[in-house]
C-alpha cells in the first residue's frame, strides 16, 4: 500500500462529490447496522464501512453504460452507481419498495437501469458472470466495460482462474477488481492465500495487473482510468488489486476474534478514506468546517429518509411469492 | 494362415458404420500401423490401422458400403506365398437378433392394433427422415439465422464439429464469433454464458455430457435459475443448456447418469428431454426462444436414430406439453427420452397379448403436463412410469404422487415406477444391462398393475 496519499490536482467539485458519495455509503451502512440490531433487517448483512474509496474511485472512472457486478457485500456498489438509497434500504428490510420487491435481500439486488448485475451470494460466482457481461458487450460491439468485483477470499476460487484464462483468450473488456480487505471472512490473507500479491496472479494468463491503495480515492480513480482505458481499447482484461480494509465484521454476527481492536483502530485513525478527502478539502481551502457539516447533515437526512421509507414500505403482497419465477413466453 | 480384419467399434455406442474408403488394395503388403481404411461412424470419419502383418488377400466389403456391422470381416490378410483363392466370402454373419422375450411367445389374447396418434399439422405437410443429431443441428442453425444474439459455446463445438457431431457444419456457416470452442472449464464457461445472457445474448451452452455439467451446476442453479426471482423480475437468463444425458454404453459410473430429476427439482428452470427427432427439433427451437433457462437433455444412443420430421420452415413444439404417442384403454405407460424406447417395446409386446396400451411421451419434465397424464389414467385406471434415472426421488415418484393426489379414485392399482437400479453404473456388459431399466421389467410391471 502506498505510504503517502495522493494530493494530485483535483478539482473542488470532484473532491466534494467523492466526499459526499463516500459519506453516503458510510452513513447508510451505519444505519443498516442499526436497523439490523432492531430486527428490521434479517439474515446476513455485510457492511462496506472502510472500503468506500474503492467503489467511489472506480465509479469515477466508469462511463455511462458500463456494467458492474459484485459479491454479497454490495450496498456500497449500489449507492456508488447511482441506485436510490430508499430502494436499497427497503430491500434490506424485505419490503415491496426494495429493488427486488423484497425478494432478494441484502445479498441479491439488481438494477437493470443502472447496469448493476448483482449482488451474488456464492463466493466467486460473480467473476465469470462479469466476464460474461463483457463477452456480451464485445459480441454486440458496444464499447462498454464491465467491473467484476471480488474479494481476496474469492480470489482463491477455481472459477476465477477459469475466467482469467477465457477473458485473456478472448480479450474480454473486463476489469477484475480484487477488493483485498485482508480477511476472507475471519481468515487473514497470509493464512489463506499462498502469494501476497494477488494482482500478479494474472501474469500466468498474460493479464496485466497492479495494486493500488484502496484507502485513497484519487489513487483508485487514477488506476481505474488506466484499467478501463486498457479494456476499452480492445486489449483485453485488466486486474486491479485494491488494498482496503473493512472496519466492521464479516457479517453482523462476527465475533471479531481473528484480529485485534487496536489493528482496526489504527486503520481508522491513520488510513480512513473519508478523513483523507475531508483533510484535502479543508487544507486546500475548498470547503469550510461549516460547509462540511452542512453536507453531513444533508446526508444524514437522506439516510434517515431511506430508513423511514424502508420501515413504512409494506411487505410484498403474498401473491409475490409466485411471481418472477418464469418470464412469460412472448 | 489367413487373418480376418474385422469392422472395428470406434466409439462406445457404435454398432455399425460406413466403409468410406480403402487405402489399400488386394495384393498389397501391410504391416502393423499402416492405415487400411477410413471408416465413417455417426460421430466422425476415422482412420483404421492394421494390427497384423501380411498381404491383403481379399477385400470383402467394398468401399462406400454403409451399415457394416461391428465385427463383420471386411478383409482377409494372408501370409506371403499363400493363395487368396481359398478364401470364400466368409464374412462373419451379423449378430443374431436377440431372442424374442417370453411374452411374445405366449400370447394370451388377440393382438391389439396400436392406435398411433399423429400430430396436428397443416394439411399437406411433408416429412423428411432425419436423425436426432441432424434435427438438433437444424434447430440451432435455424434459430441462429433468425436471431443474431443466439450463439453456441462449448467444448469441441466448432473445429472438431461437435464431440457427438451435433454442431457439424455450424462453424462454417456462422463463424468463430458465434460457434465458440471453450477450454475444458465447465464452471467458468457456464458462468460466462450466464453473464452473457444477463447482458442481452441468448447463449446455447453445449455440455459434452451432462455428467460434466456437475462442475457448473452452481452457476446453472444459483445464477441462471434464481436471478429472475431475486431481481424482482428485472433480469433473467434466457439460455439453453444442452448435451447428452444418461447412460451411453460401457462408459461406467461417472459418465452414465440421468439428471432429469436433479434439474426438475429447481423452480426457475425448464427441463425437456425429447425422444423423437421431430420433438428434438421443435423443442430445441422453443427452448432457444424461451426467455428462461432451459435444460435440454439429449441422449447419445438416440443421436443416430432416424424419425420423420415435419418439413416446415418453422417447426416448433411447445414446452410443457406431453405427446400421446399411442392411444389405448387398459393401461398408461408414461416415459420420456430414451425411456420411450422401453415403453414402446413393452407396448408392442403387451399389444400382441391383447392389452391396449396408452403411451405418453412427456417431452417436458418441467413444467410437467400433469393434465395429460391424469386424463389418461382416468381412462385406463393404471399407470407405469419408465425412466433410466435412479429410483429415489425420481420423476416417476413425482408422477405417482400427483396421481395419488389428483386421481386417487381412478386408480385400480398402485403406480409402479420402472427406473434404473439404485447402484452406480457398472462397467461390465452384463451388469450394465441389469442396472438399466429393461423392456421385460416394463412388461412385467404392466402385467402386475393389470393383475395378470
Amino acid at each position: 500500500m502506498a505510504k503517502k496519499k495522493s494530493t494530485a490536482n483535483v478539482s473542488k467539485d470532484e473532491l466534494l462529490s467523492f466526499y459526499k458519495e463516500m459519506l453516503l455509503i458510510r452513513r447508510f451502512e451505519e444505519k443498516a447496522g442499526q436497523l439490523y440490531g432492531m430486527g428490521l433487517i434479517g439474515g446476513f448483512c455485510h457492511l462496506y464501512i472502510g472500503q468506500e474509496a474503492v467503489v467511489v474511485g472506480l465509479e469515477a472512472a466508469a462511463e455511462e453504460g458500463d456494467k458492474r457486478v459484485t459479491s454479497y457485500r454490495d450496498h456500497g456498489h449500489m449507492l456508488a452507481c447511482g441506485m436510490e438509497p430508499n430502494g436499497v434500504m427497503a430491500e434490506l428490510t424485505g419490503r415491496e419498495g426494495g429493488y427486488s420487491k423484497g425478494k432478494g435481500g441484502s445479498m441479491h439486488m439488481f438494477s437493470k437501469e443502472k447496469h448493476f448485475y448483482g449482488g451474488h451470494g456464492i463466493v466467486g460466482a460473480q467473476v465469470p458472470i462479469g466476464a460474461g457481461l463483457a463477452f456480451a458487450d464485445k459480441y454486440l460491439g458496444n464499447g462498454r466495460v464491465t467491473f467484476a468485483y471480488f474479494g481476496d477470499g474469492a480470489a482463491n476460487q477455481g472459477q476465477v482462474y477459469e475466467t482469467f484464462n477465457m477473458a485473456a483468450l478472448w480479450d474480454l473488456p473486463v476489469v477484475f477488481v480484487i477488493e483485498n480487505n485482508q480477511y476472507a471472512m475471519g481468515t487473514a490473507q497470509q493464512r489463506s492465500t499462498s502469494s501476497p500479491e494477488i494482482y500478479e496472479r494474472g501474469k500466468a494468463f498474460g493479464i496485466p495487473g497492479e495494486a493500488v491503495d484502496g484507502m485513497d480515492v484519487l489513487a483508485v480513480k487514477a488506476a481505474g482510468e488506466k484499467a478501463v482505458g486498457h479494456c476499452r481499447s480492445g486489449k483485453g482484461p485488466y486486474i486491479l488489486e485494491v488494498k482496503t480494509y473493512r472496519y466492521r465484521g464479516h457479517s453482523m454476527s462476527d465475533p471479531a476474534k481473528y484480529r485485534t481492536r487496536e489493528e482496526v483502530q489504527k486503520m481508522r485513525d491513520e488510513k480512513d478514506p473519508i478523513d483523507h478527502v475531508r483533510d484535502m478539502l479543508i487544507t486546500g481551502k475548498h470547503a469550510s468546517e461549516d460547509e462540511l457539516k452542512a453536507i453531513d447533515k444533508d446526508i444524514k437526512k437522506i439516510v434517515n429518509e431511506s430508513a423511514e421509507f424502508a420501515k413504512e414500505s409494506p411487505e410484498p403482497a403474498v401473491e409475490e411469492l409466485w411471481t418472477d419465477i418464469y418470464a412469460e413466453v412472448v | 494362415m489367413a487373418t480376418e480384419i474385422l469392422m472395428p467399434a470406434l466409439s462406445p455406442t457404435m454398432e455399425e458404420g460406413t466403409l468410406a474408403k480403402w487405402l489399400i488394395k488386394e495384393g498389397d503388403t501391410v504391416s502393423s500401423g499402416d492405415i487400411l481404411a477410413e471408416i465413417e461412424t455417426d460421430k466422425a470419419t476415422m482412420e483404421f490401422e492394421a494390427v497384423d502383418e501380411g498381404v491383403v488377400g481379399k477385400i470383402l466389403v467394398a468401399e462406400g458400403t454403409s451399415g457394416v456391422k461391428v465385427n463383420t470381416a471386411i478383409a482377409v490378410l494372408i501370409e506371403e506365398g499363400e493363395s487368396a483363392d481359398s478364401i470364400a466370402s466368409s464374412a462373419t454373419p451379423a449378430p443374431a437378433e436377440p431372442e424374442p422375450s417370453e411374452a411374445t411367445q405366449t400370447p394370451v389374447a388377440a393382438p391389439v392394433q396400436a392406435r398411433v396418434i399423429e400430430e396436428e399439422l397443416p394439411e399437406g405437410t411433408t416429412y423428411k427422415t432425419q436423425t436426432v443429431r441432424e434435427a438438433l443441428r437444424d434447430a440451432m442453425s435455424e434459430e441462429m439465422r433468425s436471431d443474431e444474439t443466439v450463439y453456441l459455446m462449448g467444448e469441441e463445438v466448432a473445429e472438431y464439429q461437435g464431440a457427438y457431431k451435433v454442431s457439424q457444419g455450424m462453424l462454417d456457416e456462422f463463424g468463430s464469433k458465434r460457434v465458440i470452442d471453450t477450454p475444458i472449464t465447465e464452471h467458468g464457461f457456464t458462468g460466462i454464458a450466464v453473464g452473457a445472457a444477463f447482458g442481452g445474448l441468448r447463449p446455447i451452452v453445449e455440455f459434452m455430457t451432462f455428467n460434466f455439467a456437475m462442475q457448473a451446476i452452481d452457476q446453472i442453479i444459483n445464477s441462471a435459475a434464481k436471478t429472475l426471482y431475486m431481481s424482482g423480475g428485472q433480469m433473467g437468463a434466457p439460455m439453453v443448456f444442452r448435451g447428452p444425458n444418461g447412460a451411453a454404453a460401457r462408459v461406467g459410473a461417472q459418465h452414465s447418469q440421468d439428471y432429469a430429476a436433479w434439474y426438475a427439482h429447481i423452480p426457475g428452470l425448464k427441463v425437456v428431454q425429447p425422444y423423437s427427432a421431430a420433438d428434438a427439433k421443435g423443442l430445441l427451437k422453443s427452448a432457444i426462444r424461451d426467455p428462461n433457462p432451459v435444460i435440454f437433455l439429449e441422449n447419445e444412443i438416440l443421436y443416430g436414430q432416424s424419425f420423420e420430421v415435419p418439413d416446415m420452415d418453422d417447426y416448433t413444439v411447445p414446452i410443457g406439453k406431453a405427446r400421446i404417442w399411442q392411444e389405448g384403454d387398459d393401461i398408461t405407460l408414461v416415459s420420456f427420452g430414451i425411456g420411450m424406447k422401453y415403453a414402446l417395446e413393452a407396448a408392442e409386446i403387451l399389444g400382441a397379448e391383447g392389452i391396449s396400451v396408452e403411451v405418453i411421451d412427456l417431452r417436458s419434465i418441467r413444467p410437467l403436463d400433469t393434465e395429460t397424464i391424469i386424463n389418461s389414467v382416468m381412462k385406463t385406471n393404471r399407470c407405469v412410469t419408465i425412466e433410466e434415472g435412479f429410483p429415489v426421488c425420481s420423476i416417476g415418484n413425482h408422477i405417482s404422487s400427483v396421481l395419488m393426489q389428483e386421481a386417487f379414485d381412478y386408480l385400480d392399482a398402485p403406480v409402479i415406477n420402472c427406473t434404473g437400479k439404485d447402484v452406480p453404473m457398472p462397467y461390465a456388459a452384463n451388469l450394465e444391462k441389469l442396472a438399466l431399466v429393461t423392456t421385460d421389467e416394463v412388461v412385467s410391471a404392466a402385467k402386475s398393475v393389470l393383475y395378470r
